[in-house]
């Protein structure tokens, strides 16, 4: 058996040429993901040129190196950001400890599993975006459908190469486990509900990319705070990918808006779909089910596993080091909403049982100040329309807030009158087919964009808009 | 009070469903709906209250439904099949309360393998979504788990990892004495946190079979029929509707239709007094099942279980039961023969013996003192005279009382004091009794039928003494007053370990080695000092475990 060239083959910054326990378990893994990444990765793409990024380092001039690429040649690498010298344990009951190079026995399970989530999600979003590929709205959108993917690619070999490196046999059991599970799929479903939706269009994955991804992002950065080095190294260089992804799906969702302002304000109406552009109103339940099925990405409002991460230094708050508290959080306590006859109480709670519900509130922070970008889209162009986000509670399947039915401006409501009003606060049948039937067959000129979404303001790495980020063979 | 009585119509937990000859017992449990305050049943997780339904679904299944052959255990959470015992109400419970809900808890599942067993009604389990600790418990208690194959659902007996303490309802003991899980394997199980999914867990013999979700339901289906195939019990029959137990209870009294129960609150004794059939047997099966719930020897069985668990969880200072019987031994004797005759051909006679074997199970696990007296006008006869192998002493009394016109005591031996209801260690409690004099067993067996007297019973061995009326009164007063002065705990161990001589089965060591164990690790500050994990358990914060090994 010919030995694969690590050093050519997957870029790395973990020493993996010195590694024979290492290279034996990426080299049994390896031809599994190129196996999944032909079944399972965006269709019909073998033969293109895409225009894409790589990371051949971890410095700054190296995680951005870009040219024209087929994906299979892609090369996934494994960067952890550098190591912080005397790095310590900043929080939980091991605060000031010297950070962990190794899993600890105790932690490992709870280590395992949490990486094991968090990989998951990776494959599972490039699952969901497998067909859109084939209704571009443009070469521009296609090579950063693609860009997302690769990357999502990556962030699975990161989670990998964890789990190969410290967790022996049955972190490479977990690892195979993450090839043979497949995004909505009966028998072999994701873990996590919102990463086993469809994908089905264009709108959905801007959404997703938008929101969805911002959950990455938040995870990550509790992450980045562990304890166990390598994990937080591993995460901090993930998330300076990440902050592309949102930015796919925020100038995403901007452009559809964008284009849905111009054609009201030539045609003076709201009644934009007979013009083949997406209106705002069902721009608005998008937002509303992504937002909520997100939501639920963060687990129980009060919850025993957020506090046991924390305490034992595994996952920490979004920027753990920048709060200024004592970062044991033993005495302390936090106000978490709770759903109290009818309405909703604020009620408090031992702090650490509610980081899930911290993380959750920062996340929905950083989305509400995405809408509002979108909102000055729309006052641009003078027209009285602006997005909310629902309620928390509102659509929930997991947590407190899951036994009640509430509308997207918090008020609590029947089961009946929730079922019945559904389709006015998400999207219906007939919003999903018909954004469905504007994703047409593949816009493939450069330059050119499909009718219901707006070029965008500048290109990729200081290209032209219309340069070909696609290179069709 | 705890009341453990109840019925489906008012059931908070579980669903029962029924398809021919498949039940599906369903837990679904309202989180609300506690026995005590300070907890929530989430998850799935359940207290004593949730325990008593199951067991009263299970008693129903066997009486009211001859029709169903096989009981499939579901869950109506679909993330968690059961979340076992939940860990706020250990925490928030006296010993007392955690030790008797266990050993309830064990009695449940005994009594679901029983069913499956000697009722023919085979339970299996449908473990989809993850079944940790207790929730295991329950799964291994049926004959046949069926577990989802989805990436996500696992078994697990995470109590040592995550609580310091034991799974304290047989998992251990089920899981290398009835799986046969090699102990290698079984020990890495038990500090799995998170436990073993897919095809590892049948590899290890944890489960009997995983399926994929899409498949799930069909395999079931098929699986239940097969099981039910394999029954005997009656297609057409009508069950026996299990009507609420009538009982009144006082300061000082409980009464029962057939049972008197009077506390002496003085020396902290119970007197307990089984009254005999007041007609007699009816002469064959169809008298029986008209008669039903009132059939003489299952009305006493569900009195006397009652009683028990009564007694037990309401009762806690009553140190010694004294047990006495009053009626006629020759009517006891007709019933007696009617079990004999039917229990083997008939399903509900069958049923029957059973319940009694099973309630006088539950009586040798009790640990209060047992003790029984023989007086003139008693009818220890056949299955009643069970009670006196049950006890920890029992006297008879020798002649008449001075003022009485009753004759003297007699005890009489009927097949079924050898045979059909033996104890948990699997031989009879005559066996047991004689295990130092195997001859005396087959003494007392040429005995059957006979009205054995006070001078008879203790040449055979059947009693602990025979005082006459001059010595009586003082002789059982200072026994009681002596048991009374001794330490209730020392007591518990020292009855425990005398009653259960001869072999060991799973159940012995589940009453014995497993609870033993549990109840002292209960008491431990490792578990349940304020470091301790129970009492740290859902804080987030880490035990602090003191060392040293005891």
């Amino acid at each position: 058996m010919s030995s694969i060239n690590y050093a050519e083959k997957i870029p790395n910054n973990v020493n993996l040429s010195e590694d024979r326990k290492l290279q034996r378990a990426l080299e049994s893994w390896q031809p599994h993901y190129i196996d999944w990444w032909k079944e399972m990765g965006p269709e019909g793409t073998s033969t293109s040129e895409i225009y894409l990024r790589t990371a051949i380092s971890a410095e700054p001039d190296g995680w951005a190196q870009f040219g024209h690429v087929k994906m299979e040649d892609y090369r996934w690498g494994i960067f952890l950001a550098p190591p912080e010298k005397d790095r310590k344990v900043n929080f939980g009951a091991h605060k000031g400890e010297a950070a962990w190079q190794e899993v600890p026995g105790e932690y490992r399970s709870m280590l395992r599993r949490l990486i094991t989530v968090q990989g998951d999600t990776e494959p599972a979003s490039v699952e969901q975006q497998r067909l859109l590929g084939k209704c571009c709205p443009s070469l521009y959108d296609l090579r950063n459908l693609f860009q997302v993917n690769v990357e999502e690619g990556r962030h699975l070999w990161a989670m990998v190469y964890l789990l190969h490196a410290h967790f022996g046999k049955d972190g490479r059991e977990e690892a195979e486990e993450m090839l043979a599970r497949r995004s909505g799929d009966a028998d072999k479903p994701r873990i996590l509900g919102a990463f086993n939706e469809k994908t089905a269009d264009w709108l959905a994955f801007f959404m997703f990319t938008f929101i969805t991804d911002r959950d990455g992002k938040y995870q990550l950065c509790a992450l980045a705070e562990s304890g166990f080095d390598p994990l937080s190294r591993s995460c901090r260089f993930m998330l300076t990918e990440e902050a592309h992804h949102m930015f796919v799906g925020e100038s995403g969702v901007g452009r559809i808006i964008e284009r849905a302002c111009q054609v009201m304000k030539e045609n003076r109406t709201d009644d934009v779909r007979k013009f083949g552009v997406i209106d705002l109103p069902t721009i608005q339940r998008y937002l509303n089910f992504h937002y909520s099925v997100t939501s639920d990405l963060y687990g129980a409002e009060v919850s025993t596993n957020a506090a046991t991460s924390y305490n034992m230094g595994i996952k920490g708050r979004y920027e753990e080091t920048k709060i200024g508290d004592d970062h044991q959080l033993e005495n302390t306590t936090y106000s978490v909403l709770h759903p109290v006859n009818g309405g909703f109480q604020a009620i408090e709670v031992p702090a650490l049982n509610a980081l899930n519900e911290r993380l959750r509130l920062d996340w929905a922070e950083d989305v509400a100040k995405g809408v509002e970008r979108w909102n000055k889209i729309i006052a641009k162009h003078g027209i009285d329309f602006k997005l909310t986000l629902p309620h928390l509670a509102f659509n929930r399947a997991i947590g407190h807030f899951s036994d009640i039915a509430v509308d997207p401006s918090g008020k609590v409501i029947s089961t009946e009158e929730f079922a019945r009003r559904r389709d006015e606060w998400l999207p219906s049948e007939s919003d999903l087919a018909y954004v469905l039937s504007l994703m047409g067959s593949a816009v493939t000129k450069p330059g050119q964009f499909a009718n219901w979404i707006a070029p965008p303001a500048r290109g990729i790495n200081n290209q032209a808009v219309d340069f070909d980020y696609v290179r069709f063979a | 009070m705890i009341n453990f009585q109840t019925s489906p119509e008012s059931y908070r937990h579980w669903k029962l469903s029924f398809d021919g000859p498949v039940a599906t017992l369903t837990m679904d449990v309202d989180p609300a709906s506690t026995l005590a305050p300070g907890y929530e049943l989430k998850m799935n997780s359940y207290d004593l209250g949730v325990d008593i339904e199951l067991y009263d679904a299970v008693q129903r299944l066997r009486f009211e439904h001859p029709e169903v052959r096989a009981v499939v255990m579901a869950s109506a959470n679909p993330k968690i099949f059961c979340a076992g015992a939940n860990i706020k109400m250990l925490g928030v419970s006296s010993h007392g309360h955690k030790v008797n809900f266990c050993k309830f808890t064990n009695e449940t599942r005994n009594s679901i393998e029983d069913a499956t067993d000697n009722s023919r009604q085979t339970y299996l389990c449908a473990v989809t979504g993850t079944a940790a600790g207790g929730g295991y418990e329950l799964a291994l208690a049926t004959d046949y788990i069926m577990m989802v194959d989805d990436g996500n659902t696992a078994v697990s007996l995470p109590e040592v990892p995550l609580l310091a303490v034991l799974p304290g309802t047989g998992g251990l003991t089920r899981v290398v004495d009835k799986r046969r899980v090699r102990r290698d394997l079984a020990d890495i199980f038990c500090s799995i946190e998170e436990g073993v999914k897919g095809k590892r867990a049948v590899e290890w013999r944890l489960v009997d079979e995983v399926v994929p979700s899409s498949a799930f339901k069909a395999a079931l289906a098929k699986k239940a029929a097969e099981l039910a195939a394999k029954s005997d019990r009656p297609t057409s029959e009508k069950g026996v509707v299990l009507s609420q137990v009538s009982r009144v209870i006082g300061t000082d009294s409980v009464t029962y239709p057939h049972i008197d129960i009077t506390f002496d609150r003085s020396t902290r004794a119970a007197n307990i007094t089984l009254k005999g059939p007041k007609a007699a047997c009816p002469a064959d099966l169809a008298g029986i099942k008209a008669q039903g719930v009132d059939f003489y020897p299952l009305a006493l069985a569900r009195e006397l279980d009652d009683a028990i668990l009564h007694l037990r969880a309401n009762e806690t200072t009553v140190a010694t039961w004294v047990f006495r019987a009053e009626g006629d031994s020759d009517l006891v004797m007709g019933y007696d023969a009617a079990l004999q005759k039917f229990g083997a051909s008939d399903w509900l006679v069958r049923e029957v013996l059973l319940y009694w074997k099973r309630t006088l199970k539950r009586l040798d696990v009790t640990s209060r003192t047992l003790f029984a007296l023989v007086e003139p006008g008693s009818c220890f006869a056949g299955f009643v005279a069970e009670i006196l192998f049950a006890v920890d002493r029992s006297f008879m009394l020798d002649g008449t009382f001075e003022d009485s016109t009753l004759p003297p005591a007699a005890i009489r031996l009927s097949g079924l004091n050898f045979d059909g209801l033996p104890m948990g260690n699997g031989i009879s409690r005559l066996a047991t009794r004689f295990l130092g004099e195997p001859d005396s067993v087959g003494k007392a067996r040429d005995a059957i039928g006979q009205d054995l007297d006070a001078g008879e019973c203790a040449k055979l061995g059947l009693v602990t003494g025979t005082p006459d009326d001059i010595d009586w009164e003082d002789e059982i007063r200072l026994m009681i007053e002596e048991r009374a002065s001794f330490s209730p705990d020392s007591l518990t161990g020292m009855e425990a370990n005398l009653r259960f001589a001869g072999p060991e089965t799973m159940e012995t060591k589940i009453f014995g080695r497993l609870t033993a164990w549990q109840n002292w690790i209960f008491q431990r500050p490792n578990a349940v000092g304020d470091g301790g994990a129970l009492k740290l358990y859902g804080t987030g914060k880490r035990a602090a475990y003191n060392q040293e090994r005891v």
